[in-house]
């Protein structure tokens, strides 16, 4: 039996007019890497702050490696690490000091500190950076900065808030690459919020799916797509698709339909086997087909099955505007 | 132990933010100072009944080290408000030291850099003919400099730790700081107002600040030395303990 490294209980967070985090309970266990999959506004931010202590709930509990997070609040802040979702970086001051002054805050002894600051660097290579002011330095290599702080204290918890959100996709690699290292070489507890489907795939042990603030979902990244009970065929289609539809839901080897307004999804076992009784089928009943596709299921899919719509990537959500915003970087 | 060591980085912070934006130092002496030499220069020569010093010159120099010391405690808040927007906010609420550490930090930075702006203010002055007291009396200025900053970093931590935007913050603190400055007698005597509101005037904690100012800077003031300290000291004190418990309730977020 392994150890509860997070437990929320009923966890909720009301603002003014909604309600950021509704009711949610979940366990993760130590050593995990457990996967906050939503998109924009779900509540995942909200969560964290709340596990941070940044802001304290409306409703419920949780507790952090047994500490409870309203009344012990000291003990959880000494067992967490936080990788924010803005970075929360001093520009003026180098990457080298504000390890420094986050060595400070933590009370790690001088010996430590130098020690500590220097392994920190070497596992994101920012060896080279850490004496230049963190303005002059680029996105991703804020981020690395900011995980290599996050964990210079040895926390027992790693909380990531959208580690790559606004990094191009080789930064984004690079940042995978070093997620996965942690968990594998130190074993620590990982908290990881994403939009990204793929991110929360390649990471994670478990995947909570939030949706307004509600669990739809907890699982392994296979049993979440093994829901869905088989390989997808997508068809692009032209015209009305309603006869189709109904043809293939009474066609006993078609598990699950989903139409929308030029596709059509169709979930079942051994697709490849399938597509020419598809095609002739959408032939028969007077749909155009512009494209057909085969592939496994991804998790696009079980967030589809569980919510009923498609994640929203990219877009203008606050994250994006604030991603933006970063980007520009007035102060740093 | 513990606290001084977050104290410490927390200062060691704010100093080298103030030592690398040069407009920053620049930027905070030169309202006072030009105050200072367009009264001064013009008024200085002229006997102001009621103030109980040689010439306007001299009482308006402590006036504007308080004056100076005010703007740098808001700017302080404003500082706060700034780390909230650029997120670094988040680092130091995140982090588990005492709530009480983080207010004092920024008092200390804010302190020590309204002891060098009101220090080089009053150095200037003396280009202008102001009399620099003995070292003791300067000793004592800066004790009375040290408490008005601690008053008013606190007055700006306040609303600073529940204030999320900066115009509004602005808005209030000018709103706050205009009436502490002209009751204070920073500008002219305050047994010359009416007594109403002279009132006013007494309830104001930069009025002690400054008399107390001028007490160490010119050997004379309108309210006795002890009673400037005493009523400093004890509203500092308080400050420093309500910005904690204002921290300590705050979202940092």
């Amino acid at each position: 039996m392994s150890l509860i490294a997070v437990r929320t209980k009923n966890l909720t967070k009301r603002f003014k007019r909604s309600v950021a985090v509704d009711g949610i309970s979940f366990d993760v266990n130590e050593g995990e890497v457990f996967g906050f999959l939503g998109p924009n506004g779900a509540g995942k931010t909200t969560t964290i702050n709340m596990l941070s202590t940044l802001i304290a709930p409306s409703l419920g509990s949780a507790e952090i490696m047994g500490y409870d997070i309203i009344k012990k609040r000291n003990e959880v802040r000494r067992s967490i690490g936080v990788v924010f979702q803005d970075p929360a970086l001093d520009g003026r001051l180098t990457g080298r000091e504000n390890l420094e002054f986050h060595a400070h805050m933590y009370g790690m002894p001088a010996r430590e500190r130098t020690s500590r600051i220097a392994e920190v660097l070497a596992l994101v290579e920012l060896e080279d950076k850490a004496s230049a002011r963190v303005e002059t330095y680029s996105g991703g290599m804020k981020r690395r900065l900011e995980i290599a702080r996050g964990l210079m204290h040895r926390p027992k918890v790693l909380f990531l808030d959208e580690p790559t959100i606004g990094l191009d996709a080789q930064t984004r690699r690079h940042i995978w690459t070093y997620v996965k290292k942690l968990n594998d070489e130190t074993g620590i507890t990982m908290l990881l919020t994403t939009h990204y489907m793929e991110e929360a795939d390649a990471l994670s042990h478990r995947i909570l799916i939030i949706d307004s603030g509600r669990i739809v979902a907890l699982d392994t990244p296979a049993a979440l797509k093994d829901v869905l009970g088989g390989d997808v065929i997508e068809l692009g289609t032209a015209g009305d698709t309603a006869a189709f539809v109904d043809a293939m839901r009474s066609a006993g080897w078609v598990k699950n339909v989903a139409a929308g307004a030029d596709h059509v999804r169709l979930t079942l076992e051994k697709a490849e086997t399938h597509v020419a009784p598809v095609v002739q089928a959408a032939v028969d009943h007077g749909v155009s087909l512009s494209t057909v596709s085969i592939r496994k299921p991804s998790l696009d899919d079980v967030f589809i099955h569980f919510t009923g719509k498609t994640i929203r990537e990219g877009g203008d959500g606050p994250a994006e505007a604030k991603a933006a915003r970063r980007g520009q970087g007035r102060r740093g | 132990m513990r606290i001084l060591v977050v104290v410490y980085i927390l200062w060691l912070r704010d100093m080298k933010r103030f030592m690398r934006s040069p407009s920053r130092v620049v930027g905070s002496v030169t309202l006072p100072l030009l105050t200072l030499v367009a009264l001064g220069a013009g008024f200085g020569r002229i006997p102001i009944p009621g103030m109980n010093s040689p010439n306007y010159l001299s009482f308006l120099v402590p006036g504007m080290v308080g004056m100076t010391i005010l703007f740098g405690g808001v700017f302080s808040g404003m500082s706060v408000l700034w780390d909230r927007q650029y997120g670094f906010l988040k680092e130091i609420m995140v982090a588990p030291v005492p709530r009480v550490a983080i207010v004092i930090g920024r008092i200390a930075s804010g302190s020590t850099t309204g002891v060098i702006q009101a220090t080089v203010i009053a150095l200037i002055a003396t280009f202008l003919g102001f009399a620099l007291p003995s070292l003791a009396g300067f000793m004592l200025a800066v004790v009375f400099m040290v408490l008005i900053s601690v008053i008013f970093t606190g007055i700006g931590l306040v609303f600073a730790s529940r204030m999320k935007d900066e115009q509004g913050f602005g808005l209030i603190m000018n709103f706050l700081i205009l009436p502490f400055l002209f009751l204070s007698g920073a500008f002219a005597p305050v047994n010359n107002l009416p007594a109403w509101i002279r009132a006013f005037s007494y309830a104001d904690p930069l009025t002690y600040g400054i008399e107390g100012l001028r007490a160490a800077l010119l050997g004379t003031s309108a309210v006795p030395l002890a009673l400037s300290f005493t009523v400093c000291a004890a509203c500092a004190t308080v400050l420093v303990l309500l910005g904690a418990w204002f921290f300590e309730t705050s979202e940092a977020v």
